[in-house]
């Protein structure tokens, strides 16, 4: 494969590359331009639309047609969120973006606001992302002097506000009806679907919701078009009608035990194998790899025969994972064990879920509590079925959960135990040689829990 | 009109109707479980206990095409065509998982918790649970903490329906209660400094589906299934709130709300559901007493009813004031018995106690500045036979004049400051004075014969509300030894045969009364509109003219 010329990360090198300065030097703003003067809101959503362009934020919903999903002529306020609250663990595509490149992701959302007629975004930080922050707002001040925001955008009729809010840092707030709920100031509890945002979002009014990675793609989009865009990445499945394709340029976070981690950009639909070995330079000293993450922790566990997988929408899925999510791979070296990365995971979920649906609260607290004593060295082979039954009955899939927190939480119990069963028994049976045979419930270990 | 099925029974919705899953399903007889979900707030959807499996029937070819997962029956809506299954193994496993999953950090401690015998995690659990534990064993642990003046939290034992928070967010929009903490280490809480304090506080623990939520007034005072429950009306103020009086051995334990959408919807206020313990209060009156050679002394019930009749007759002009806690049953008799004696008896309205104004909540529900539950009731008879409505001040004008020579003053007042020492000086002329009351009084002490009379909860008959609604009550408790109802006393004086029937005085009264015909064919459970009796009248009328 020819070396791919990064598009999303073209800037990044330059100095100053958050700089308006520096990023008109490099074209930025032209697709604005063109945009406003030249297209109509219809126009734009349907560039995006034809370009295929999948939500960049983890579900990998087709932005454009996210957007039909607005009531026609609305009398508005229409809004517009970015999720900028990047908390799935592995990730961290959008701090690149908002710290080397923030002027890119601020064309997309404009172009997204003029496409949608919305009339204010906001702009949902996590809190951990000062720099991100300082960068976004500086990027802002510099758009309302140079007349990309405000009023009458660049003499036109459009006018358009962006205010930055910082979240409290909790994982459902990156979920899009708990970022709303947040964002009204409530506690962050996904709401009930339907109504969807789009119908019903922010302050009760349509809202489209969309991640910082799909803002900066609308702006290559717009700049380059749609067949551009489509030229990159994976086409569509022939025989599924319903698979939009994955289709452009994708930051994927390479994180773990490899030579070299970091944010990558490259075509949709580059093998895992390929990230770890062309980008990553290869499993850290010399050690064989034995498991990664295809997209985010909740994505689930690739195995290293499963490293060919290719990591665009439909790849993992294809190997029992949940999707591509975020495209952050963690990998893991032959030395891991998966009990430990297990307990990690479950750890993460119980403390993050945000305890409205039972079937997640207490899932996840409760295989948590098993995982503690999986470790403590009071495991039992039942715990692993237990486990499974967990696994494979909470989420949005099965129906039992209001938002898709608890199926992430469900994805690594039942690829880690499904994929590396036999780790997990060797394990129980070594350090509870008299007790791993038990079925009847054991006490719970002093202080289980208390994530 | 629209057909929804739930399990193969086809249910019909009509066109203006909004119903979910859960009660289309009770329209077919289906129970379907839930916790988080009320009819009377938002739909949060968040307890799964009521997922069911959900399709559509496809209206030309007849096919149910069922969608693969399982969704909540309170958030789907049932529509034409829409079509629920609730007995499904899938639907089953779905209900043992989320029964499993509450009980994991449940107590279990309903050995000593109030709600064992109405617990819905408790019913949940014989009905969908499964029998064994799963889980890990966990050393017995049950915090406690006060949520009000009225409330105990008994932390553990919640399940996160948040019924409570959304009460004290939509209905008295006062918001005290709130969720704390995240995931598992959820609990329910009220900000530091702000306790639960409105007056209709009591309802989150009817509200409560399991006992995380404890009435410190009911808190271990008796077990649920040891009691009956009465259909009864409340009658701290003339709202009328329906209600149900729980009772053990003749002893009232609690108060709750009866459901009726044309007054009260779920709801009744704290005055009201407390308000019940002069019932069994120790300075009640209880054995009649006659006046005579400077003192009361004791005379027997038998002895009363004999003489009363003739001393009244004896005694000429009669006046009678009939109390606005009377019920119209008991009035009627009441006027009956005295307009017998003499025809052109004076007829008053007693006294009806303000205090400060009417109290709406956000959600319309009102605390009547009124606190008596028949003011309109008495009215209509007086309207019928007094021609004019005299009040208590009147009828102490009249007593001024002394056109009147003997009174019957009715009472069944809560406290007994309803008169003073100025007042009972302007009956001190009279020639016979009866009273008959709960409690001693100014007036009771100035009285010939001090009549014990009956409380709310040991009265028979009907009370017409604030906006003319007739609505029945049943007696829950006898009263006590020496006391007797006042519908009883005067069904004896009036000598009708055996004890006093509510129903047949209701329809003597609904027959003579046009105010009341509607009564004559009973009353419903909700009570009966007799506003709509007047809007009919005035139609004809209208025609006439």
């Amino acid at each position: 494969m020819a070396k791919f010329e990064p598009v999303l990360m073209a800037n990044m090198q330059k100095p100053d590359s958050h700089t308006i300065k520096v990023y008109e030097a490099g074209g930025g703003y032209r697709a604005l331009k063109k945009a406003l003067k030249e297209m109509t809101p219809e126009q734009v959503t349907d560039t995006v639309k034809a370009s295929n362009l999948r939500g960049r934020g983890g579900a990998g919903f087709p932005t454009g047609l996210k957007w039909t999903f607005l009531p026609k002529n609305h009398p508005g306020p229409i809004y517009m969120c970015i999720n900028a609250d990047e908390s799935e663990p592995g990730t961290f595509n959008n701090r690149y973006l908002m710290e080397l490149d923030p002027h890119q992701v601020i064309e997309g959302i404009i172009l997204s606001c003029y496409a949608t007629k919305a009339v204010t975004a906001y702009l949902y930080i996590r809190v951990e992302y000062p720099l991100s922050r300082k960068r976004l707002q500086s990027a802002i001040d510099e758009c309302y002097a140079a007349g990309y925001l405000g009023k009458n955008i660049l003499g036109t009729q459009f006018s358009l506000d962006i205010f930055i809010h910082v979240g409290a840092a909790a994982y459902i707030c990156g979920e899009e009806t708990g970022l709303i709920e947040s964002l009204e100031g409530k506690r962050a509890w996904p709401r009930i679907k339907p109504p969807f945002p789009a119908i019903e979002g922010v302050f009760r009014k349509p809202t489209v919701v969309n991640n910082i990675e799909t803002a900066a793609c609308v702006t290559h989009i717009i700049d380059r078009g749609p067949d551009w865009f489509k030229s990159i990445g994976v086409p569509a499945d022939p025989n599924n009608p319903r698979d939009p394709g994955s289709y452009g340029p994708k930051l994927y976070c390479l994180s773990g035990h490899v030579n070299k981690p970091g944010c990558y950009e490259a075509p949709l639909g580059i093998t895992c194998r390929q990230l770890i070995d062309e980008y990553g330079e290869g499993i850290w000293k010399g050690r064989k790899g034995k498991a990664a993450i295809p997209g985010g922790i909740s994505m689930g566990l690739l195995t290293e025969k499963e490293f060919d997988t290719p990591l665009d929408f439909a790849g993992p899925g294809k190997v029992g994972c949940l999707g591509l999510g975020t495209a952050a791979v963690v990998v893991m070296d032959e030395t891991v064990n998966m009990v430990d990365f297990l307990y990690n995971s479950c750890r993460f979920f119980a403390h993050e879920s945000c305890g409205q649906c039972t079937p997640c609260r207490e899932g996840t607290h409760w295989s948590l509590t098993m995982l503690e004593r999986i470790r403590a060295g009071k495991g039992r082979l039942r715990d692993l079925d237990l486990l499974l039954e967990i696994g494979d009955s909470i989420g949005i899939i099965p129906g039992t959960t209001i938002c898709g927190l608890s199926d992430g939480a469900a994805w690594p119990i039942k690829n880690a135990i499904r994929k590396f069963r036999s780790d997990f028994e060797e394990y129980i049976k070594r350090t509870n040689p008299t007790g791993y045979m038990v079925t009847e419930p054991v006490p719970a270990l002093a202080g289980a829990g208390h994530h | 009109m629209g057909t929804v099925i739930v399990d193969g029974i086809e249910v019909t919705v009509g066109d203006n109707e909004r119903l979910n899953g859960i009660q289309a399903a009770e329209r077919a007889g289906i129970d379907v479980p839930h916790y988080c979900w009320h009819p009377g707030l938002s739909v949060v959807a968040s307890c799964r206990m009521c997922l069911v499996e959900q399709g559509t029937k496809d209206p030309t070819t007849g096919k149910i095409t069922m969608i693969p997962k399982v969704v909540p029956a309170c958030q789907t809506p049932a529509k034409d065509g829409t079509v629920f299954v609730t007995n499904s193994d899938k639907v089953k496993q779905c209900r043992a998982q989320v029964e499993e999953a509450l009980l994991i950090d449940h107590p279990i401690d309903c050995p000593i918790c109030d709600k064992a015998g109405e617990c819905r995690l408790q019913d949940y659990y014989f009905e969908h649970g499964q029998q064994e534990r799963r889980a890990d064993l966990k050393p017995f642990h049950s915090p406690k903490r006060d949520m009000g003046d009225t409330v105990t939290l008994f932390v553990d034992r919640c399940v996160m329906c948040t019924r409570c928070v959304r009460f004290t967010r939509e209905i008295t929009g006062t918001s005290e209660l709130m969720v704390t903490h995240r995931g598992s280490h959820e609990e329910i809480d009220v900000f530091p400094g702000y306790p639960l304090a409105n007056k209709m506080s009591g309802n989150v623990v009817d509200l409560c589906p399991v006992g995380a939520l404890g009435d410190k007034d009911f808190m271990y005072s008796q077990r649920v299934w040891f009691m009956k429950s009465h259909p009864g009306v409340c009658t701290g103020c003339s709202t009328g709130c329906n209600i149900d009086v729980e009772e053990n051995q003749d002893r009232v334990y609690r108060l709750t709300p009866r459901e009726n959408m044309h007054v009260n919807q779920w709801w009744m206020c704290d005055e009201g559901r407390y308000g019940y313990h002069h019932v069994h209060a120790e300075d009640r009156v209880v054995g009649p007493r006659r006046f005579e050679g400077g003192k009361h002394v004791n005379v027997e019930w038998t002895t009363v009813t004999a003489e009363l009749k003739q001393k009244l007759t004896a005694a000429g002009r009669l006046g009678a004031v009939l109390s606005p806690h009377l019920t119209v049953e008991e009035a009627y008799l009441l006027i009956k018995f005295i307009r017998g004696i003499d025809p052109a008896a004076v007829l008053a309205l007693g006294p009806v106690p303000v205090v400060g104004t009417d109290e709406r909540f956000p959600n319309g529900f009102t605390i009547h500045a009124e606190k008596a539950p028949n003011r309109r009731g008495i009215e209509i008879l007086l309207a019928h036979f007094g021609g004019k409505i005299l009040s208590f001040a009147d009828f102490q004008k009249e007593l001024d004049a002394k056109t009147i020579r003997a009174a019957w003053v009715s009472g069944g007042y809560k406290k007994s400051d309803w008169n003073d020492e100025t007042t009972a000086r302007k009956f001190a002329g009279l020639d016979l004075l009866v009273v008959q009351d709960m409690f001693a009084s100014p007036l009771w002490n100035a009285a010939t014969y001090q009549l014990p009379g009956g409380s709310f909860a040991e009265r028979d008959g009907s009370y017409v509300n604030f906006q003319d609604r007739l609505q029945a009550v049943k007696s829950a408790v006898r009263p006590p030894v020496g006391a007797w109802v006042e519908g009883q006393l005067y069904w004896r004086l009036l000598e009708r045969p055996g004890l006093f029937q509510s129903r047949k005085a209701l329809v003597e009264a609904a027959t003579e009364v046009p105010a009341l015909h509607l009564a004559i064919e009973g009353i419903p459970a909700t009570g009966l509109d007799l506003n709509v009796n007047k809007l009919a009248e005035a139609k004809t009328v209208a025609a006439t003219v």
